[in-house]
């Protein structure tokens, strides 16, 4: 009896009988890789590492009174008045708080993952767009590294590329790059066909007709895309810190796991301040009056008109 | 028209929209039907073997609903859309075979379109989307802004240079639109249904302005519309399409006096017949008295056979005056035989390209019209009852 029940058992439930091996699939794929491929892993950093390298630098270089006024004219130009004014106020109270030399570490390691996103995000997020074989490529893989759980793809990194702050932009990449490219495509794949069409009509070539309209066209939304990639790659800080990137991330780790709340705390304010910062900056831009040029709005317009009205004074008295 | 010498010829085109086009083309010459080709492969029939000339200078109007294929037409001519098969001539060189490279110099040069929904530029000032053209080709900035500066003076919208077409009314855009193709010099300008977005008052006035500017321009026009209104009043010829199908190519009035079929007459009923038709066309050839040649009495005669009650009076071709048969009938018993003491000088005269509605007012005197030819050669009479006869659509 006991043991027809025990027949009946596996009958019922066949898993017991026989699990496909993927795990050791998975270990051996990732053992051989690096095994044999940790050369070509250790050449990918040197991009990273070389921007990187060269972004903090440039923000721990210079003292926090030259920076700060450098940071203020920026954002104003970029976003306006009302935003650098915010920007500055923020660095400020984080640079008191004591944070400043960890705030600039984050805001250099956000600056290199969100360069690359850049850089790798809208080509393929226009190829997207004009070519529907490779979207329906692209976006299956931008839905997995949406849905897949951080933590299952830090391990490889750390594997392949060892720890440090190149894996955690790597880290980074995946998990903020999908918004970009899908809001590129989506931007540019909203443009007026008939507008794309006149572009054609009138003798454009298709790099033409990418630059001059339809990424123009695009902008607002890549740039809301861009505002999401900012977001998801801050919300990475305290992951990335996991495997050694240093920054304001690291000080929630390690007040977190020392129970030093007043630690944690200060490291979790710094990065909401950048998150509120990085964002108001991005939707400034993305949703930018469009009918002033740049060169009429921000510090330059300031400077130009002052200039301007030197000259029509000048040219008035000398007249 | 005024130089009929063919600038784009269209040869048996063909455009099936579909993945693999060479069945349904298969099917298509075995001369199955549009809906059968796309029962049995899927794919759409836009336009079923359609050739036509079209002469430099003229408006040559394809007509026809959504979906008979002529937005699809106007595009395989400067190949936004590739034909399936055929050929498209533009100055005896084929589209459908030339490649990439000198497709884009042709659009570059000789070919410009305008669309319906404007296709403006949004994020480029008013100037900028003018100069669009010749800025592709290279032109230089200084230059590029120079033209386009004249040519919105042509459309009398230099003021508006400066600005982004999103403030710019409807008629307004559709005119930098219109700029826009005039810009680039093109010889042929594709218009793609491009007043039809137009408040109707915008658009009388917008066509008006193109019949303006192309009798200034004479560019060979490509013109699509789906209001046979327009299409009359634009077109020096018209192609009627349908399903794909050119279904009659005539000049307004033969399309409006001679309907191929039901389908175009359905079409015409709208039209103002006084409009279209030219005197010319109803003018009937009629007796006339011709100076030193005839005789008052066989002339009498004849008015009395035929039941005239006037006659046209005729030297060297030319109407000089009208007589009645009453003054006739008086004066010969009494030997004044002279006719040019006894006619009329005073009589209302046409040409034959006048339409009807503009001849209205001269049958006040109640004589039938001459008409003459371009050279003002007697042509024949148009009578009121003519008139009434041709303009009510029971014909």
């Amino acid at each position: 009896m006991a043991s027809s029940l025990g027949g009946a058992d596996k009958l019922l439930n066949p898993f017991k009988i026989y699990s496909l091996p993927v795990e050791s699939w998975i270990n051996h794929t990732i053992f051989f890789l690096v095994d044999r491929l940790r050369p070509f892993f250790q050449a990918i950093r040197f991009p990273f590492s070389l921007v990187l390298d060269g972004i903090e630098w440039v923000f721990l270089a210079i003292p926090p009174l030259i920076l700060l006024p450098i940071i203020g004219l920026v954002v104003w130009q970029l976003a306006g008045r009302r935003i650098a004014i915010f920007s500055i106020v923020a660095l400020i109270v984080l640079g008191f708080l004591g944070v400043w030399q960890e705030t600039m570490m984050t805001l250099s390691f956000m600056g290199t993952a969100v360069l690359f996103c850049i850089l790798i995000g809208i080509p393929i997020g226009i190829a997207c767009a004009s070519n529907y074989r490779i979207d329906r490529v692209v976006q299956p893989i931008l839905d997995f590294m949406q849905t897949l759980p951080l933590f299952i793809y830090l391990v490889p990194i750390v594997m392949l590329f060892g720890i440090g702050k190149v894996p955690g932009v790597i880290a980074t990449l995946i998990v903020a790059i999908p918004p970009l490219i899908r809001l590129t495509t989506l931007g540019i794949r909203q443009v007026s066909k008939e507008v794309v069409e006149a572009a054609i009509a009138f003798g454009s070539t298709k790099r033409q007709v990418l630059w001059e309209v339809q990424i123009p066209l695009a902008m607002r939304t890549i740039l809301a895309g861009l505002n999401q990639t900012i977001m998801a790659a801050l919300s990475m800080t305290v992951i990335a810190s996991m495997i050694a990137v240093e920054g304001l991330g690291m000080m929630v780790l390690r007040g977190t796991a020392s129970l030093n709340i007043g630690q944690a705390s200060i490291g979790g304010l710094g990065i909401a301040l950048l998150a509120i910062m990085l964002d108001r900056i991005t939707q400034a831009i993305g949703q930018g009056n469009h009918q002033v040029s740049w060169q009429e709005r921000g510090p330059i317009g300031f400077i130009l008109s002052k200039v301007k009205n030197k000259k029509a004074a000048s040219t008035y008295s000398g007249s | 028209m005024v130089n009929a010498k063919p600038k784009v010829r269209i040869e048996h085109l063909i455009k099936i929209y579909g993945e693999k086009p060479r069945a349904a083309l298969q099917l298509f010459r075995e001369g199955k039907s549009r809906d059968a080709i796309l029962q049995v492969t899927g794919h759409v029939l836009g336009i079923a073997d359609v050739s036509f000339t079209v002469n430099q200078g003229e408006v040559f109007v394809v007509m026809g609903l959504s979906g008979s294929g002529k937005s699809t037409l106007i595009r395989c001519i400067n190949r936004l859309i590739k034909p399936t098969s055929g050929h498209i001539y533009i100055d005896d060189e084929d589209i459908a075979l030339i490649n990439e490279e000198r497709m884009r110099e042709i659009r570059l040069t000789k070919v410009s379109m305008v669309f319906q929904h404007f296709g403006l530029f949004p994020h480029k000032t008013v100037v900028e989307n003018v100069a669009y053209g010749l800025k592709i080709r290279g032109v230089e900035k200084k230059q590029r802004s120079q033209k386009a500066l004249e040519t919105l003076e042509v459309v009398g919208l230099t003021q508006w240079a400066g600005y982004l077409p999103a403030s710019l009314s409807g008629g307004m855009q559709q005119r930098v639109g219109l700029a826009r193709a005039l810009a680039t010099d093109a010889e042929i300008l594709l218009m793609d249904e491009p007043f039809s977005a137009l408040d109707p008052l915008i658009r009388r006035e917008m066509q008006e302005e193109l019949l303006r500017l192309q009798k200034k321009l004479h560019k060979t026009i490509i013109f699509i519309s789906h209001d046979i209104q327009e299409s009359v009043k634009l077109g020096s010829r018209i192609a009627v399409m349908k399903d794909g199908y050119i279904v009659q190519i005539a000049t307004p009035e033969e399309l409006i006096t001679n309907p191929a079929d039901n389908y175009i007459r359905a079409f015409i009923q709208d039209v103002n017949r006084a409009q279209v038709l030219k005197t010319g066309s109803i003018a009937r050839q009629i007796i006339t008295f011709t100076v030193e040649e005839d005789s008052p009495q066989t002339a009498l005669e004849k008015m009395l056979y035929q039941n005239l009650k006037q006659i046209y009076v005729v030297r060297q071709g030319f109407p000089v005056g009208v007589v009645s048969r009453e003054t006739l009938a008086a004066a010969i018993p009494e030997g004044r035989e002279d006719i040019t003491q006894l006619m009329q000088a005073d009589f209302p005269q046409v040409n034959a390209d006048t339409t009807l509605e503009n001849i209205f007012h001269l049958y006040q005197q109640e004589l039938p019209i001459a008409v003459v030819d371009e050279s003002g050669k007697f042509k024949g009479v148009v009578e009121q009852s003519d008139v009434f006869a041709s303009i009510s659509s029971l014909t």
